[in-house]
């Protein structure tokens, strides 16, 4: 739809014409700010963390599993080229050696979800799986932060995420907003 | 010229207020959610009388 309303602005006369062609699907999925009174549901982001640990793929175990357990993490995201999620490693990866390369024992290609992915919906297949923790990205598959199911759940219920941090056993780490996508 | 423009190279002219943001989806599709300070003119309703809201000498991003 933009390409024609871009070329018809400048056949309107408007001097210079940007087309952003992906548009407010694009923008809603890296979870950038939107708004408008039709706002009525919440989504990923509402419940995204940006705390969780990440490693590059040529990283050791052993380095890696020290500064993960130390931040009170099980996981930790893969990342390359940039702040790419490539790769996850799970609980089961600190039991190898310590010279262990991450990206020989990583999940390759771990989901993704978007930040505009209704909230609701999501919980309840993190529920059927059941999986503890999902990944959130762009489109393109930029890190903007993880959905906690505990967390998650308490958002739904109404409860400030930075409230649910602070009486949680079962979240990890510390919690710190995730930051928008760019 | 109309250039295209990623999702990062707008948020730049976004927050150096270099553009002014139309938003050409129906009006119901707006409301439910748009880019902030964006402009509301549907791609059907698009002309002259429209887009008086506009300054054309300034850039507009269009999505």
């Amino acid at each position: 739809m933009s390409p024609r309303a871009a070329c018809r602005l400048e056949a309107l006369g408007i001097e210079k014409v940007y087309d952003y062609e992906l548009g407010i699907a694009d923008w809603k999925a890296a979870g950038l700010p939107i708004e408008g009174p039709g706002l009525g549901y919440q989504t990923a982001s509402d419940a995204m963390r940006g705390d969780v640990p990440t490693c590059k793929p040529s990283e050791t175990i052993g380095a890696v599993r020290t500064r993960v357990i130390a931040a009170g993490w099980e996981d930790c995201l893969v990342v390359e080229c940039g702040d790419l999620v490539t790769g996850r490693l799970r609980r089961s990866a600190w039991e190898h050696d310590d010279n262990t390369i991450a990206s020989e024992i990583m999940q390759v290609g771990p989901s993704t979800v978007r930040a505009n992915e209704p909230l609701d919906r999501l919980v309840k297949r993190m529920d059927q799986r059941p999986t503890n923790l999902v990944v959130v990205a762009t489109p393109q598959g930029g890190l903007l932060g993880v959905v906690i199911r505990e967390e998650a759940h308490r958002v739904l219920q109404g409860d400030p995420l930075e409230m649910i941090w602070m009486d949680c056993d079962g979240c990890p780490g510390q919690w710190r907003p995730a930051r928008p996508g760019t | 010229m109309v250039e295209r423009i990623t999702r990062a190279e707008l948020v730049d002219l976004i927050e150096s207020d270099a553009v002014q943001v139309v938003d050409v989806l129906p009006e119901a599709e707006f409301l439910s959610g748009h880019i902030p300070g964006a402009i509301n003119v549907p791609l059907k309703t698009l002309d002259f009388e429209t887009t008086r809201v506009l300054n054309k000498s300034r850039p507009v991003a269009v999505y």
